[in-house]
């Protein structure tokens, strides 16, 4: 086995593929949408509880390879508590270590468990699966704020 | 069939090159496919420290090298405009353009030149006679059948006429082996029916429709055929005479051709009869601002400067596929798939889509428990190229209520090297996901 492979699917990756976190709607939530990537095929729905501006629950649903499982799942985990605005930063991050872009500050306790995903920027074709789920999030808050003008870039829409 | 060979266990007197009155027929195809195998310059390429293993010919096929070179030798030697020119260069263009047009035609088995189109692809064709043929035929009440095993290119097309026309589409239902109800067609057949656009080799089942049987029926009813061709061209033989198919489309670049060229035949009666789909230079025979007068068949259908380094690599691609001999490359991809599907059934937890008594060599798969993406990305690894996803057939997936597959696609350099190649990845990818 190479150790790029080992590198993408680590075990942290893979669990969250078998056992995702967060999985299943939300009762009531204040928010939710859906993702859509047809070049693969995977769908997954983003539900948001929202407390003023802050995520008090997030969940997700859908079908989807182990990167877009495991993104998702540890996505859910990480975001639950964070204001919009946190939110939005975090993924900016996310974003720019996963298009090789530069990777976060060590001391950024956010990226504890998104780093196992910084290998992704040696596999370009699959970082839309890792970056759809937080598109679709970006997408309900943006629902849930209306005008607030969230950014929305290309694989957002593909999304 | 023939005795299966193991990787690695050529016959000695196969790897010198001489065939021994004793030897099979499976020996004899190995020693070709091999010898084939230095043909494809790419096929010597490493990805990622490891011989690179082609076997998505579905999507696109590699090119031999005399088509690398008739595509070179056209622009080093004669690149001119054709048609029109007095000079020499632009005559060898025009022949070298004319001369492919006529290797086409043998190659389809088309009773004159003038009914082989050149388009850029199967897509184009397809919207071609969809404007030209259909749209001028349809409207409220009348309908264009399909199958439920089309690629989008022989769906989109026809929705977006029926949008413009108030026509509906009709589809014939398949059965979980990927067969179509043929039992279904007679029924969607009637005088509403405009055109029966149907596929020959489905790019995600391997499928071969009994074309022949549904022509037939479909001209008892009076409803003309489009038969995509693009999955079998390169793979079963494909006679329109013999077909008495109505039209047929074919993508160069899936029969080891260039890309950007492809081949609308029709009748010549059906030709004659439609208005030109583009307007422009070369598909007209006088112009005034009153009044055009279009060009003959098959100039009035290509519009602008066409693709003639494309049509000259075709025109390659087809002496090649005849020099080979399609009977031999059926044979030998038959084979193969035999093999792979035996292969892949010994690991546990693989599930083979399209079981179809006639199948091309197209294997789609899911691996219990490995998302198709994450499978390909693994073979990637080692160095085996497959395509996964919905393969453009989504209503195919939807069928089978799956998001996506792995596909496995053969072409006639492959061997059973190859497909062992392909075994070892799935295990990797099996140990990956334990």
């Amino acid at each position: 086995m190479t150790h790029s492979l080992t590198d993408l699917y680590q075990e942290v990756i893979l669990d969250h593929n078998r056992h995702p976190r967060n999985f299943g709607p939300l009762p009531q939530p204040t928010s939710k949408a859906e993702g859509y990537n047809p070049l693969c095929g995977d769908r997954v729905t983003v539900y948001l509880k929202m407390d003023g501006d802050r995520i008090a629950e997030v969940s997700f649903e859908g079908t989807g390879c182990a990167i877009s499982t495991a993104s998702a799942s540890i996505m859910t985990e990480v975001l639950k508590g964070k204001t919009l605005d946190e939110a939005q930063r975090i993924f900016e991050k996310f974003h720019q270590m996963v298009t090789g872009q530069g990777l976060p500050d060590p001391e950024d306790e956010d990226f504890d468990r998104l780093m196992v995903f910084h290998r992704l920027s040696e596999f370009p074709v699959r970082v839309k699966c890792a970056t759809l789920v937080w598109h679709t999030l970006l997408r309900a808050l943006q629902e849930k704020e209306g005008t607030r003008g969230l950014r929305s870039d290309r694989e957002g829409r593909a999304g | 069939m023939g005795r299966v060979l193991n990787e690695g266990e050529f016959p000695s007197d196969a790897r010198a090159g001489i065939t021994r009155p004793g030897c099979t027929d499976s020996d004899d195809a190995l020693l070709k496919a091999e010898a084939l195998r230095e043909e494809f310059p790419i096929l010597r390429r490493r990805i990622r420290g490891r011989p690179l293993v082609y076997l998505d010919n579905a999507a696109t096929t590699q090119k031999p090298r005399r088509v690398l070179d008739a595509v070179q030798q056209y622009y080093q030697h004669y690149n001119a405009n054709v048609h029109r020119g007095v000079h020499l260069l632009s005559q060898e263009a025009t022949e070298a353009y004319e001369g492919a047009r006529r290797k086409v035609q043998r190659f389809i088995g088309a009773r004159d030149a003038s009914e082989v189109v050149y388009v850029r692809g199967a897509t184009e064709a397809i919207n071609l006679v969809a404007q030209s043929f259909a749209r001028p035929r349809l409207g409220i009440g009348k309908e264009i059948l399909v199958t439920a095993m089309e690629h989008h290119s022989n769906i989109v097309p026809w929705q977006l006429v029926c949008e413009q026309t108030g026509a509906s589409l009709r589809v014939v239902p398949m059965n979980e082996r990927g067969e179509l109800l043929i039992d279904q067609v007679p029924k969607l057949l009637s005088d509403r029916t405009v055109l029966f656009g149907l596929v020959h080799v489905s790019n995600v089942l391997g499928t071969v429709n009994p074309v022949k049987q549904l022509i037939e029926l479909s001209h008892s009813r009076g409803v003309p055929v489009l038969v995509d061709a693009a999955q079998s061209a390169a793979h079963v033989r494909v006679d329109v005479e013999q077909l008495d198919v109505d039209f047929l489309v074919i993508s160069g670049h899936k029969m080891y051709g260039p890309m950007g060229i492809g081949i609308l035949y029709g009748k010549r009666g059906w030709l004659e009869e439609m208005p030109p789909y583009q307007g422009g230079g070369d598909m007209i025979a006088s112009v005034t601002f009153e009044r055009t007068v279009y060009n003959d068949l098959p100039f009035k259908f290509e519009a602008g400067t066409p693709n003639v380094a494309g049509a000259v690599g075709l025109g390659a691609a087809t002496d090649f596929l005849l020099d080979v001999g399609i009977a031999s490359i059926a044979g030998w991809e038959a084979e193969l798939l035999e093999y792979a599907e035996r292969r892949l059934c010994e690991i546990p937890g693989v599930r083979i889509l399209g079981r179809a008594a006639h199948k091309a060599a197209v294997l789609s798969f899911l691996v219990e428990g490995i998302h198709p993406h994450d499978l390909g990305t693994i073979l990637d690894q080692q160095g085996v190229a497959i395509r996964t996803g919905h393969h453009c057939a989504q209503p195919v997936m939807e069928f089978f209520g799956i998001p996506a597959t792995a596909r496995a696609s053969l072409g006639l350099y492959n061997t059973k090297g190859d497909i062992n190649a392909l075994m070892d990845g799935v295990l990797v990818a099996r140990e990956v996901f334990k």
